[in-house]
């Protein structure tokens, strides 16, 4: 694949989510960086070393196994298990799994909740996730421009990170609810929980509130990384604080979106935690989810199959969702030096 | 770039910055609206804590802050029990993990082996689809291992962690290779050179993954719901939760605020003492 194109850079963490499925070859990167008196040692070293790649992949895989261990067990295998038992009968009606082939998926392709919360997940996907990280960057410049008060911004900004998703329901409950909360204050009549039409964006206000803090620190870290004279150099050439915002800065910032978009795409999939508080995925199925509805169907109506067939689903939604980030971002982006 | 290109511009750059800027005047103002936005929620929980119960509706209300409330909370709710719970699974997963992360880190990022891409691409998949998401046939698992109901069962799916195994790979990389080979000439074996070399350059990254990992399994919840069935193995979230269920009414508002303070307060203190140091390590580790 696209070999000649990555750079020799340690570019963070999205650099190396590109990097695993555009591989490279794997040198030693400081091998190029010695003098040249020493790169002949070197030479000799490193042939002998080749000669050594069993010894050391032995070596690899034994710091690697414990992770591995757990890996396998705790995320593939689970993933083979839900296929299997996607294709049998097994809820409270039958006594043992019944193979039952497609029917799972046929009913839930029937299951009118089902479509409800994937749309409902889409929705949130497509709202949270580019509002998050437009606020997240938006949020990362302005408390870094600050002369006084960067910690007060920052903190301020990122604390919601640290409260369980719970406590947060708890929270804006306190905020939703119609005549004693703090928008009644505003509006007593106002009830965005209760009505279906408002209530999943309710939820989703609450969401970004929560996790745009989190993004926050990604692009504070990202932005450390852009070496200042390239902002220098923008001026000089009498840029604008826009023309260095989008020439600069964002495509700088390249690496760190492909990672927090990663996290921020599962993320919507898997901030589920507040429903429990806040509407139990109601009213109706209007805020429900896929990760809910698999928690409902598999521990309050015990029925393995169906919840199985869900979770296949949702797995390859996840890998889907999070490939079309590899494959779209734009290789050239790389030309930090 | 000839001269009289800059010469032209110089003076024009000057101009723009005499008058009033009234964009970023904007742009600021809308910043630090935003930024009062987001703390109104931990304002208004805090606010409804502290004060006497019978003010709690009533906004323009000014008092003494009391701990009433939270002795009530505490009087009702085994939340030292939940506490002990979440401290004991938080050190236990940031133990076990910060092992493993480190031996899988130095794997990726210093050798060169058979199989390396695939096993990254392995490890990356946990990155997509996080062990909550598989919460029913783990479930399913840990029933038939007699798991369930136990912190290590609580435990056990987070002890390998991609994002710490990326992080820690990352950190490793900016460390010049050079210290390990004057390790290496000093006879030094591969756990010393981990030990000696690398751990105490990985502070960053333990520190902003550290931090991280415990603020997630601190406010873990989906989870340990459907683990767990006695109370004395009860997490602070999962506490929390059932505890804020059993007030439908509003009129426990200050009970429960009380009480998610109790569980929000020991990450956000720490993170507020902590936060130059976490932000300063956020951005010289790896990640980016």
């Amino acid at each position: 694949m696209a070999e000649t194109m990555t750079p020799k850079v340690n570019l963070g963490a999205g650099k190396v989510l590109a990097d695993a499925l555009f591989p490279q070859e794997a040198a030693p990167n400081s091998v190029c960086k010695i003098d040249v008196e020493k790169e002949a040692a070197y030479e000799t070293a490193l042939k002998k070393e080749i000669s050594n790649k069993w010894k050391r992949t032995l070596t690899a895989w034994l710091l690697l196994a414990p992770s591995l261990v757990f890996l396998c067990v705790f995320t593939i295998y689970p993933i083979v298990k839900s296929v299997i038992s996607s294709f049998y009968l097994d809820n409270l009606s039958v006594m043992q799994p019944v193979f039952a082939g497609l029917s799972n998926y046929i009913a839930l392709f029937q299951d009118k909740v089902y479509w409800e919360c994937f749309w409902n997940n889409l929705l949130i996907a497509v709202v949270t996730v580019p509002i998050s990280i437009g606020l997240a960057v938006a949020m990362a410049m302005f408390a870094n421009s600050l002369k006084w008060g960067k910690a007060v911004a920052r903190l301020g900004f990122t604390y919601p990170t640290f409260i369980p998703l719970v406590a947060a329901a708890n929270i804006w409950m306190f905020i939703y609810t119609p005549i004693y909360g703090l928008l009644g204050y505003i509006n007593p009549n106002w009830r965005f929980l209760a009505d279906g039409k408002t209530a999943i964006w309710a939820v989703m206000v609450m969401l970004i509130w929560k996790q745009a803090g989190y993004i926050m620190l990604f692009y504070v870290a990202g932005l450390h990384g852009i070496s200042r004279e390239l902002f220098e150099a923008a001026k000089i050439d009498g840029a604008n604080g826009l023309q260095i915002f989008t020439r600069v800065t964002w495509p700088m910032l390249k690496p760190t979106t492909i990672y927090v978009l990663i996290i921020t795409l599962t993320n919507a999939y898997k901030m589920v935690d507040h429903l429990y508080i806040m509407t139990k995925g109601g009213p109706g199925n209007a805020t429900n989810v896929l990760l809910f509805y698999i928690y409902q169907t598999g521990f309050d109506y015990w029925d393995t199959g169906k919840a199985s067939a869900m979770t296949v689903i949702l797995v390859a939604v996840l890998l889907i969702v999070t490939s079309i980030c590899f494959f779209v971002q734009d290789k050239k982006a790389y030309y930090n030096n | 770039m000839d001269i009289t290109y800059s010469a032209a511009k110089a003076p024009m750059r000057r101009r723009t910055h005499h008058p009033v800027p009234v964009g970023k005047i904007l742009v600021y103002g809308i910043m630090f609206l935003l930024l009062a936005v987001s703390l109104i929620p931990l304002i208004w929980v805090v606010r409804t804590a502290f004060i006497p119960k019978e003010l709690t509706l009533d906004l323009t209300a000014i008092a003494w802050p009391t701990l009433e409330n939270f002795r009530r909370v505490l009087a009702a709710a085994p939340f030292g029990k939940y506490y002990g719970n979440t401290i004991f699974i938080v050190v236990g997963v940031l133990a076990i993990q910060f092992i493993l992360i480190t031996l899988a880190g130095y794997a990726f990022a210093r050798i060169d082996f058979y199989g390396s891409k695939a096993l990254f691409v392995l490890f990356l998949s946990q990155l997509m689809i996080a062990p909550e998401v598989l919460i029913l046939p783990n479930y399913s698992m840990m029933a038939k291992w007699g798991l369930t109901d136990t912190k290590i069962g609580i435990m056990l799916p987070f002890f390998a962690s991609a994002m710490g195994t990326l992080i820690v790979r990352q950190t490793i990389k900016i460390i010049p290779y050079e210290l390990e080979e004057a390790a290496k000439m000093d006879g030094a074996n591969l756990f010393q050179i981990l030990w000696r070399v690398y751990v105490p350059l990985l502070k960053p990254a333990y520190i902003s993954f550290g931090m991280i990992s415990a603020s997630f399994q601190w406010n873990n919840f989906l989870w340990p719901l459907v683990m767990t069935d006695s109370v004395e193995k009860r997490p602070l979230s999962l506490g929390l939760a059932m505890f804020a269920m059993s007030y439908e009414t509003g009129m426990q508002w200050s009970d429960v605020s009380a009480a998610t303070v109790l569980v929000c307060a020991p990450l956000l203190i720490l993170f507020f003492v902590f936060q130059r140091q976490f932000m300063e390590s956020f951005m010289h580790s790896g990640i980016k």
